[in-house]
C-alpha cells in the first residue's frame, strides 16, 4: 500500500469541524444498542478536554430509520430535521454534533437539498411554523460525533492512559475500521476523506498506536439495510452482508473491529454469535470472535475507564482478550453486577463463542 | 409520458437520482443487494427512464423494488452522478401512496414497519428503543442481550443512562410536549396520510386473505408479512 499516495488523497477530503460550542443530538440505535458509547463521548468531551457540549432534552429522533424504511415522507423528516435545528438555534448554538450516522448523512442530504431547491427550504420553515411556531438558523457546522473526536485525537492521545499496542511484544493492535455507509458514500466530501479512503477511523487508530488493517471488503455495508432487518422475513440479507466481511477480513487476523456509526457494531457483534450458532464458525482465536467496539469506547478503553462502567459487558463478543493484550485491567467478578455490585444474573454461555464470567 | 411517469418525477429525489443513466452497470456491480437477491438496479433505472406507465406500474407492485437496502453505495461510484437507491425511494414512496405495495410479499411488510418503527417514532419519540427489542423475537440478538433486556433498569443506571428519566441523557424519556410537536408535524407533512394509507391499502389486502388485521404488530396478517419468505428472491 503506498500509503504516500493515499495521504496527498485525503487531503482532498478534509473538513472544517467545529473547536468548541457543541449541540449534541443523540442516536436512537446508540443510545440502545450501546449507552455507554454517549456517556463516554460526553465525559471525555466535557471533563477531561473542557469542551461546551450542549445535552439537549426536547429533540426527538431524526425519523432516520422511518425514512430508509420508507414509511416517513421527505417533508416529514426535513421537517423534524429543521425542529432539532430550532432547538439548536434556541438553545444559542451553531455547531451541530450528531450522535448517528443516518441522521448525520440526513442533515447532509438536506442541507444539500435546501442548498440547490431553496423553495423546499421555505416550505419547510413554513410547515415548522405551523406545527411549532418554532424558527430556526442552519448550523453553521455540521459535524458527526466521529468527527470530533477525530479532531481532538491527538488531545486523547496525550490524556490516554494505554497506546491501542500489544504490552507483550509491542507491536500495534490490528484493527479493522467499519465505517456507516451514510457518513460519506452519498456526500464523499462531507466525510473525513471522502467515500474511498475515509480517514475518520483511521486517523484515531493511528494516532491511539494501532494499525490499520486494509481488506478487500472493507468498504461493504454491514448489512443493515433498514428494511432487511427491521422484518425478520429479511435477515438473511443483513447476516450475508456481515458474513462476506468477516470472511475478508479473517486472513489478516484483526485483533477488534471499531466503527462510528450506531448499528453496525451491533450487527457485526451479533452476526458473529449467529453464525457460529447456525454453522459453528467463529472467527478469530480460539473461538473469541473479534471484538467489535464504537470509537468512544475505544476512546474510554485507552483513558483507562472501567471497562463496565462504559458497557463492554453488554457486548456479546467478548472484550476481554483486546484488553489482556494491551494490557487494562478488570475485575471480572464486577462484569455483570448492578451499579453497586448487586446480582442481576447472567448470560448463558454461547454454544461456541467463548464466554468469560467468574 | 404517463401519469404514474410524471409523478415521480414531481419527487425532488427523482431529478437527484437518475440524469441520462448510461446503462454500464456500475451500480449493479457495487450494490450488496444485487449480490445477494435476484436484483439489478440497473434495470430499474432503464425500466423509469422507459417512462412507460405499466412497465412502472408492474415495477411498483413487484418485490423488486424492496430488494434495496439503501447503503447508497450507487451514489459514490456512479459515473454519472446518479443514485438508484434514491430513485427506489421515490418508487416506493409512490408505490405505498397507490397502493401497489399490498402486490408483492416484500412490498406488503410496510405496514409491519409502519407498525414496528413507524408507530414507536410517533408513542416514544424514538426508532428505536430496547424495550421493543424482544429477544423472542430477535433471536440473533444473543443471550447477552437477553440478560441486558431483563435487566435494562439497573444495567443503564450503572452505564450513566437516564432511562426513561426526565429532562437530558441517554434513553431520556422524551415528554408530552414534544411528542404533541411531533404529531403535529406528521399530521401538516404528510406524514400521518402516509400511515394512514399504509394501513387502509393493508387492509383491504389482509381482508382478501382472510387474515386477521388488528393494530399491532401481533395480529395474524403483520405477523404473517414479518416471517413470509416464498424463497423465490435470491439468484438461482
Amino acid at each position: 500500500m503506498k500509503l504516500e499516495g493515499k495521504r496527498l488523497i485525503w487531503q482532498d477530503y478534509q473538513k472544517e469541524i467545529a473547536d468548541d460550542h457543541y449541540f449534541y443530538a443523540r442516536s436512537c440505535i446508540r443510545q440502545t444498542f450501546f449507552p455507554g458509547a454517549e456517556s463516554v463521548f460526553v465525559k471525555i468531551l466535557k471533563d477531561e478536554l473542557g469542551k461546551d457540549i450542549h445535552d439537549e432534552q426536547h429533540h426527538t429522533s431524526c425519523t432516520g430509520i422511518g425514512y430508509h424504511s420508507d414509511v416517513v415522507p421527505f417533508d416529514t423528516t426535513m421537517t423534524v430535521v429543521a425542529r432539532q435545528f430550532a432547538l439548536m438555534t434556541e438553545a444559542g448554538y451553531e455547531n451541530y454534533a450528531a450522535s448517528c450516522v443516518t441522521s448525520f448523512g440526513l442533515y447532509t442530504e438536506i442541507l444539500d437539498t435546501w442548498h440547490h431547491f431553496p423553495e423546499t427550504e421555505a416550505r419547510i420553515r413554513e410547515f415548522l411554523f405551523k406545527a411549532t411556531g418554532r424558527e430556526f438558523n442552519k448550523p453553521q457546522n455540521l459535524a458527526h460525533a466521529s468527527d470530533i473526536v477525530y479532531k481532538l485525537r491527538h488531545q486523547i492521545a496525550a490524556k490516554a492512559k494505554y497506546k491501542l499496542v500489544d504490552k507483550k511484544t509491542g507491536e500495534p493492535i490490528k484493527v479493522v475500521e467499519h465505517i456507516g455507509c451514510h457518513y460519506s458514500k452519498m456526500f464523499p466530501h462531507k466525510g473525513i476523506g471522502g467515500a474511498e479512503y475515509p480517514y475518520v477511523l483511521s486517523g484515531m487508530i493511528e494516532a491511539w498506536g494501532g494499525e490499520v488493517i486494509d481488506y478487500p471488503e472493507r468498504r461493504h455495508c454491514c448489512g443493515f439495510g433498514f428494511r432487511q432487518y427491521l422484518v425478520q422475513a429479511n435477515r438473511g440479507f443483513s447476516l450475508s452482508c456481515s458474513k462476506k466481511k468477516f470472511d475478508s477480513m479473517e486472513p489478516y487476523e484483526p485483533d477488534m473491529i471499531i466503527t462510528n456509526c450506531p448499528g453496525c457494531p451491533m450487527f457485526l457483534d451479533r452476526w458473529q454469535y449467529t453464525l457460529s450458532e447456525m454453522e459453528g464458525k467463529t472467527y478469530g482465536k480460539g473461538n473469541q470472535g473479534i471484538p467489535v467496539f464504537t470509537y468512544e469506547e475505544v476512546a474510554g478503553m485507552i483513558m483507562g475507564y472501567d471497562p463496565w462502567e462504559i458497557g463492554l459487558q453488554v457486548h456479546q463478543v467478548p472484550a476481554e482478550p483486546l484488553l489482556d493484550k494491551i494490557g487494562i485491567p478488570y475485575d471480572v467478578s464486577q462484569k455483570f453486577k448492578g451499579k453497586n455490585g448487586e446480582d442481576i444474573g447472567m448470560p448463558q454461555s454461547p454454544s461456541y463463542l467463548k464466554f468469560y464470567a467468574e | 409520458m404517463g401519469e404514474l411517469y410524471n409523478r415521480l418525477a414531481a419527487d425532488i429525489r427523482f431529478g437527484e437520482s437518475l440524469k441520462a443513466c448510461i446503462n454500464c452497470g456500475t451500480c449493479t456491480a457495487i450494490c450488496p443487494a444485487a449480490e445477494f437477491y435476484d436484483y439489478d438496479p440497473r434495470v430499474i433505472a432503464t425500466t423509469v427512464q422507459s417512462q412507460d406507465d405499466e412497465k412502472i406500474r408492474e415495477l411498483m407492485s413487484s418485490d423488486v423494488i424492496w430488494y434495496c437496502g439503501e447503503c447508497m453505495s450507487c451514489k459514490t461510484r456512479c459515473p454519472r452522478g446518479n443514485a438508484p437507491g434514491l430513485l427506489i425511494m421515490a418508487l416506493r414512496t409512490l408505490s405505498q401512496q397507490m397502493g401497489y405495495f399490498t402486490e408483492s410479499e416484500k412490498g406488503r411488510q410496510q405496514l409491519a414497519v409502519k407498525r414496528i418503527i413507524g408507530d414507536q417514532i410517533l408513542s416514544s419519540g424514538y426508532c428505536v428503543r430496547p424495550d421493543i427489542v424482544d429477544p423472542a423475537l430477535h433471536p440473533e440478538q444473543g443471550p447477552v442481550w437477553e440478560w441486558e433486556h431483563k435487566n435494562l433498569a439497573p444495567l443503564m443506571d450503572k452505564l450513566g443512562a437516564n432511562y426513561n428519566g426526565e429532562g437530558a441523557g441517554v434513553l431520556r424519556k422524551v415528554s408530552d410536549a414534544d411528542l404533541e410537536e411531533l404529531k403535529k408535524i406528521f399530521e401538516i407533512t404528510g406524514g400521518q396520510a402516509m400511515y394512514d394509507n399504509i394501513e387502509s391499502f393493508s387492509k383491504l389486502k389482509a381482508d382478501g386473505m382472510g387474515l386477521e388485521f388488528g393494530t399491532d404488530t401481533t395480529s395474524e396478517y403483520v405477523q404473517h408479512i414479518y416471517t413470509a419468505n416464498n424463497q423465490k428472491h435470491n439468484h438461482e
